[in-house]
């Protein structure tokens, strides 16, 4: 009991939106994940998740109120896996231009933007469907191992991520006339835009990949 | 229920369209408000544990309680209709609490007297509302996206009503599904390249083709199993598949997910 502990994911609850499909997800590939908000938890976990969908402010509030944002500041650093989905992935910027500026958990340098509406390709905002995924870099041994470049993924977002160092992306989307960063790789740290729960079989491979990070199979 | 003709198990067809390439799938109890009930729970909790693409579920979508259920057997939105009517104020609520992108409108109009009107209670009930100004307050109230079908088209393969997406789609800012009258490949093209629709949802076309697949024997519950057992075909509408109209998408510069994508690589 012990072993499987040690070997757990946690997915981090903190009340934005809908994580029962992450859960899920993991469920199908085999992930022993659990869903929680408490930070004892967060700091023996194998593996992090942070999923979450809706608006950046109040996301940073839940954390902060959840006592969250430092442990899982601290995760990140530890060289653990760390899985960041949507919102997940916009908090670990610096900051966000959502309501004025607002600061994010700063474990990545760069900030959250909106997408201009109206634009001139008259996309509507947010941006809800399936949309391309270009390769930038290598996605050897990352979450993205193994999928071809272009793939669709399924994304839900108003907000945009623009890391300060180009060299943190490793795939890049176009919407509304902007060409954005839809996933990140840093070390430990994958994080996507889109919902790999949400993608298909595609979307899988990511949760099986990023099982392989945890497991070693 | 004599009027609704059963073609199958839901979980059966939500399987078969996931495999062939469905970018997302739509729920819908049509009888839901009239019963004052919600029974799409189980099939969502069953379909969500082996269909990984967005789910939504429609019709007696009425509390902020309903959602939390839904949402938990594994929906990803809902589509609410009939109760946003009754109260617009249900819009700005659900959305505040479970995200924009969750709130799915969905506006059933049918064109009178030259002006398309919001019915409710899956055509059934007359409001007097019109359309265009709903979908700009459904907008403005938070929803994230509109579940826009024409009633005079649903259920005909007629095509898509263009002048009612075109109108509705230019007005608002957020994403519109269009829906009802699928019957033909180049409709499917026409409502995405002239009509404005950000995404086309199609029901009778596609489950024409999948009709007979269960054994009719063993359907019970409402609705009318005769045509299941007589195993005709219907007359006005050739069933298709989801890749053929993808494929057709493609070759018509629609940019669209491959239904296969990745689906050997399990």
């Amino acid at each position: 009991m012990v072993a499987m502990r040690d070997k757990r994911t946690v997915i981090v609850d903190y009340g934005m939106g809908n994580m029962f499909s992450v859960l899920r997800a993991c469920a199908s590939v085999g992930l022993d994940a659990v869903l929680t908000s408490d930070r004892k938890e967060l700091e023996r976990a194998a593996a992090v998740i942070l999923p979450g969908v809706g608006a950046f402010c109040p996301a940073m509030e839940n954390l902060s109120r959840l006592d969250l944002a430092l442990p899982l500041k601290d995760f990140c650093a530890s060289g653990k896996p760390f899985m960041g989905i949507c919102l997940g992935f916009q908090l670990l910027m610096s900051e966000s231009e959502e309501f004025g500026n607002s600061r994010g958990l700063d474990i990545i340098p760069g900030t959250v933007k909106k997408f201009p509406c109206p634009n001139p390709e008259r996309a509507k905002v947010p941006q809800i469907g399936w949309n391309e995924v270009q390769r930038r870099g290598s996605w050897d041994g990352t979450a993205l191992e193994g999928l071809a470049d272009r793939e669709y993924m399924y994304f839900v977002h108003s907000f945009y991520v623009q890391p300060s160092d180009p060299r943190d992306t490793s795939s890049v989307t176009s919407y509304a006339g902007i060409d954005y960063s839809s996933s990140i790789s840093r070390g430990n740290l994958f994080a996507c835009q889109f919902h790999p729960e949400k993608s298909a079989w595609n979307g899988l491979k990511i949760y099986r990949n990023f099982k392989k990070l945890i497991t070693g199979e | 229920m004599e009027g609704l003709r059963v073609l199958g198990q839901p979980w059966e067809f939500a399987r078969h369209y996931y495999e062939h390439g469905a970018d997302e799938m739509i729920f819908v109890d049509v009888v839901a408000s009239l019963y004052q009930r919600n029974s799409l729970k189980d099939i969502i909790s069953r379909t969500a544990q082996e269909v990984f693409i967005p789910l939504t579920v429609a019709g007696g979508v009425r509390t902020i309680d309903n959602i939390r259920d839904i949402l938990r057997a594994g929906a990803d939105k809902v589509a609410i209709n009939t109760a946003a009517l009754q109260s617009p104020e249900f819009i700005r609520t659900a959305s505040r609490l479970f995200g924009s992108s969750t709130i799915v409108v969905s506006i059933e109009a049918a064109k009178e007297g030259g002006k398309y009107l919001v019915y409710t209670d899956n055509g059934r009930e007359y409001t007097g509302v019109e359309a265009l100004a709903w979908a700009k307050k459904a907008e403005e109230l938070g929803a994230g996206e509109i579940l826009l079908t024409s009633i005079d088209r649903e259920g005909t393969g007629e095509g898509y009503d263009d002048d009612l997406t075109v109108m509705i789609s230019r007005a608002v800012s957020i994403p519109v599904i269009a829906c009802g009258g699928c019957g033909r490949l180049e409709h499917a093209a026409a409502i995405i390249r002239d009509g404005g629709a950000d995404a086309i949802a199609m029901a009778s076309v596609l489950h024409y083709a999948r009709a007979g697949h269960s054994d009719a024997g063993k359907i019970t519950g409402e609705g009318n199993t005769e045509f299941l057992r007589s195993g005709k075909k219907l007359s006005t509408i050739d069933p298709l598949e989801i890749g053929a109209i993808k494929k057709y998408l493609r070759e018509h510069s629609i940019p669209c997910r491959h239904e296969l994508d990745g689906r050997d690589a399990r």
